[in-house]
């Protein structure tokens, strides 16, 4: 037992810090270090230009999408490698967010189901950052029940004609192209009549609108589809068969491996640690001692079992489930450790922004929290999850599933 | 990075799975709970037999000297099948207090007895309510003299020798506190069993009257002493309560599958589902503190402090939260005496205050984190 790289992964890590040393864009890392950066980030405009031209100088010197193959614009790395470039990287990393849905998600599906030579032609601007993906699913009456989506596409001649809405795509309003979960058949049970495409995002008819978040943020969008034109050829996978073909796309959302999941804890560790109260420095209060060992070992178990899922993709063996925990545990621990903070502060806490305490950072979590609870797979989709693909238990009983869609009721009352 | 167990170690875990499988079935665990026995003898035997007693003490004081590393997936099969011997008592604080701190003649003494399955040792620290302190330590020695009452002593109504604080000073200073190596056959020295919330394992008060006794290490690095053994022994026992989590949430992920109602498996449902999901990720989280921790006691790192009181955190949640739910899983037939859902319950709570409750290690993990900050 021990956190030692072998030799060919310690000559691997020499080189990407050699390389980063040399060429990472470093007047930018205070900023990036920042908790906040996150969010900067996300203002997307004035940080896209910046991550865009990071992400090519990666590309040219082949640090891009590290496992894909080279064909495709990657280094054909091993997983392994993949995770330690992602070490050295650090908060230059925070650069790559307008990309990690892109590469992380509509990458994989395109590498799996399009045409040879579009695979070459989209997947290399894709890994350099030339061109953004977004990933076109969720829907106002699909969100954890991705299959009831409604967008119908229709078959015109070599064409087919998508008429629908999508909500909470990231990135909508600066991506190049996007995939696109479609209803092809009404007529047949809902997982069986969907179709995927992939699509340029500029097409007539497609209209991106942003969403007033419940934190007052706007980081992502709806998007609207009015007799949007797509050739067959880019179709992915067979008609009728986007059930299956999602499922591609939804397993990479898994592949974070070795990234470490923000908990809010450090940061609250270290404003406990600084914040007098009236008896003296919160830290010395045991119950606020308590609370923090409460959070301190789930994010030390955090961390470890993700070093324990990185040791078996060094020996080569798939990473256990363990690694579908952290989503889970570190949502709610943001949400709590923010309002906890905030409690710590008294009726300031009530404050936000400038006229808060620590600058508002905590109340900013608290409003934005939520969303972590939600994106990517709720809490409750998770622990489905854990309960039927790691503990075995049965599936839950789906009174849709043999029923055609066009049949399966739409309002609760 | 190979933050793991070795393939040998392993195979050690699963060669321990199938012997306690076999010779540490439920019944033997209710056979003392019941107060047939006061402890599994025929086990305790074959632990010695199978070389798991000696496993952390070096070659030359009878063990195996294969490591503490070994220990812990011993540790965590222990802790699974709820073995009811004084394994904990024995061989993490006795063992581990002689290995570092008793001189050559202790060691031989009592050493190779230990892996023989020959000697039960314990560690005589608490007196009445409270958590480990200094200044909870009245029991005095002088000249070598023992005077006072320890209560509760894990598996101290059958050990052979205890390790004891005592009191040499009043200068208020750690260095009031001095260890003694007891042999409980001794005059004066008399043992009481009282009863416990987990009966598979003993508890006793010991009082001392006048008791000759032999220093275990420098007089006055007692309670030095004392926190190293707790921490190692917090990992350790950590393991314990780690096999133990698994198995509780396997027991309850089993009946979730056999059990039907309302027409449908219980596991169907997402109530069941997400506590056991739930108890899962306790579970996990409790494994991975414990895996830094068996690092950490492994190569004597600086970092076993904080990561031992990690460790004993995780796994006391995980223990409680896994055992608790695994009940509530079961229903009714959950809180009968038949199902073993409670011998888990009851293991869970007892370890869980054994060496220390989870307010004191939540008080140390955080006092060790701040200490490493600001150096």
């Amino acid at each position: 037992m021990n956190f030692d790289d072998t030799p060919q992964e310690a000559e691997f890590r020499a080189v990407a810090r050699k390389w980063i040393d040399a060429n990472a864009p470093k007047e930018l890392e205070a900023e990036l270090t920042k908790p906040s950066a996150k969010r900067a980030s996300e203002k997307r405009d004035a940080m896209l230009d910046v991550a865009k031209a990071w992400q090519k100088k990666k590309a040219d010197a082949g640090w891009a999408c590290l496992h894909w193959p080279k064909e495709y614009g990657g280094r054909g790395s091993t997983p392994i490698e993949r995770v330690i470039w992602q070490q050295e990287e650090g908060v230059y990393d925070k650069l790559a967010r307008p990309f990690a849905i892109g590469q992380g998600m509509c990458g994989p599906t395109v590498m799996a189901y399009a045409s040879e030579d579009q695979k070459r032609k989209y997947l290399p601007p894709l890994a350099s950052g030339e061109k953004v993906w977004c990933q076109l699913f969720s829907e106002p009456a699909g969100g954890s029940d991705v299959a009831g989506l409604r967008t119908r596409a229709e078959k015109d001649g070599d064409d087919w004609i998508v008429n629908g809405q999508k909500i909470w795509t990231s990135g909508a309003h600066y991506s190049d192209y996007g995939i696109l979960i479609t209803r092809t058949d009404p007529n047949v049970p809902k997982h069986k009549g969907l179709t995927m495409f992939f699509l340029d995002m500029k097409s007539e008819g497609v209209e991106v609108k942003p969403i007033k978040q419940a934190n007052g943020m706007q980081e992502f969008n709806e998007v609207f589809f009015t007799n949007v034109r797509i050739p067959d050829s880019q179709r992915l996978g067979a008609v009728g068969d986007g059930w299956n073909v999602s499922l591609t796309t939804l397993m990479n959302e898994r592949m974070s491996i070795g990234s470490r999941v923000a908990t809010g804890f450090p940061e609250l560790f270290e404003y406990c640690s600084n914040l007098m109260l009236e008896d003296g420095l919160a830290i010395d209060d045991p119950n606020v001692r308590s609370k923090l060992a409460s959070w301190a070992v789930k994010n030390s178990g955090l961390k470890y079992t993700s070093y324990r899922s990185i040791s078996a993709l060094s020996k080569g063996e798939r990473p256990g489930p363990e690694n579908s925990i952290g989503k889970l545990v570190s949502g709610m621990m943001m949400q709590d450790i923010a309002m906890f903070a905030a409690d710590l502060q008294g009726a300031s806490g009530a404050l936000v922004g400038a006229d808060a305490e620590a600058a508002g950072e905590f109340q900013a979590t608290i409003l934005g929290s939520p969303s972590m609870r939600i994106a990517g797979g709720t809490d409750e989709i998770l622990r489905n999850i854990i309960a039927e693909r790691v503990l075995g238990l049965p599936g839950d009983i789906r009174v849709d599933k043999d029923v055609p869609f066009n049949k399966v009721p739409t309002k609760g009352r | 990075m190979n933050f793991d167990f070795s393939d040998d170690q392993k195979q050690l875990r699963d060669e321990a799975r199938r012997f306690l499988t076999e010779k540490c079935p439920p019944k033997a665990v209710r056979a003392v709970i019941d107060g047939k026995a006061p402890y599994d003898r025929e086990l305790w035997k074959g632990l010695a037999d199978m070389g798991f007693l000696g496993v952390a003490i070096p070659e030359a004081f009878g063990g195996s000297g294969a490591g503490h590393l070994e220990l812990c997936v011993i540790a965590e099969e222990m802790g699974r099948a709820l073995a009811p011997v004084p394994f904990s008592s024995t061989v993490y604080l006795a063992a581990e207090a002689l290995l570092l701190a008793g001189s050559d003649a202790q060691k031989q003494k009592w050493l190779p007895a230990i892996a023989q399955g020959n000697a039960i040792g314990t560690l005589a620290l608490f007196e009445g309510s409270g958590n480990p302190s200094p200044k909870a330590i009245k029991l005095t020695a002088a000249n070598g003299v023992l005077n006072g009452t320890k209560k509760p002593v894990a598996d101290g109504a059958i050990a052979d020798f205890a390790i004891v604080a005592a009191r040499t000073g009043s200068t208020g200073r750690d260095t009031d506190i001095a260890l003694y190596l007891v042999d409980l056959t001794s005059e004066g020295v008399e043992a009481k069993a009282l009863t416990s919330i987990d009966p598979s394992r003993n508890q006793a008060e010991i009082s001392f009257k006048n008791v000759k006794a032999e220093l275990l290490g420098a007089a006055n690095e007692g309670w030095s002493i004392l926190s190293q053994v707790l921490d190692r022994a917090a990992v350790l026992i950590g393991f314990e309560q780690v096999g133990g989590s698994d198995r509780a949430l396997e027991m309850g992920r089993d009946y979730a599958l056999d059990r039907i109602a309302f027409g449908r498996q219980i596991g169907s449902f997402q109530a069941v589902k997400h506590m056991l999901a739930d108890m899962y990720v306790s579970a996990t989280l409790a494994r991975s503190n414990c895996y830094y921790g068996a690092w950490a006691l492994s190569t004597n790192a600086s970092e076993l402090p904080e990561a031992a009181a990690a460790a004993r955190i995780s796994a006391t949640q995980a223990f409680q939260h896994c055992s608790k739910n695994n009940i509530q899983v079961h229903g009714g037939m959950g809180f009968t005496w038949e199902f073993d859902c409670h011998l888990y319950y009851r293991r869970s709570n007892a370890v869980a205050v054994g060496l220390g409750s989870l307010s004191y290690w939540e008080d140390q993990l955080i006092e060790r984190m701040r200490q490493k900050n600001a150096a």
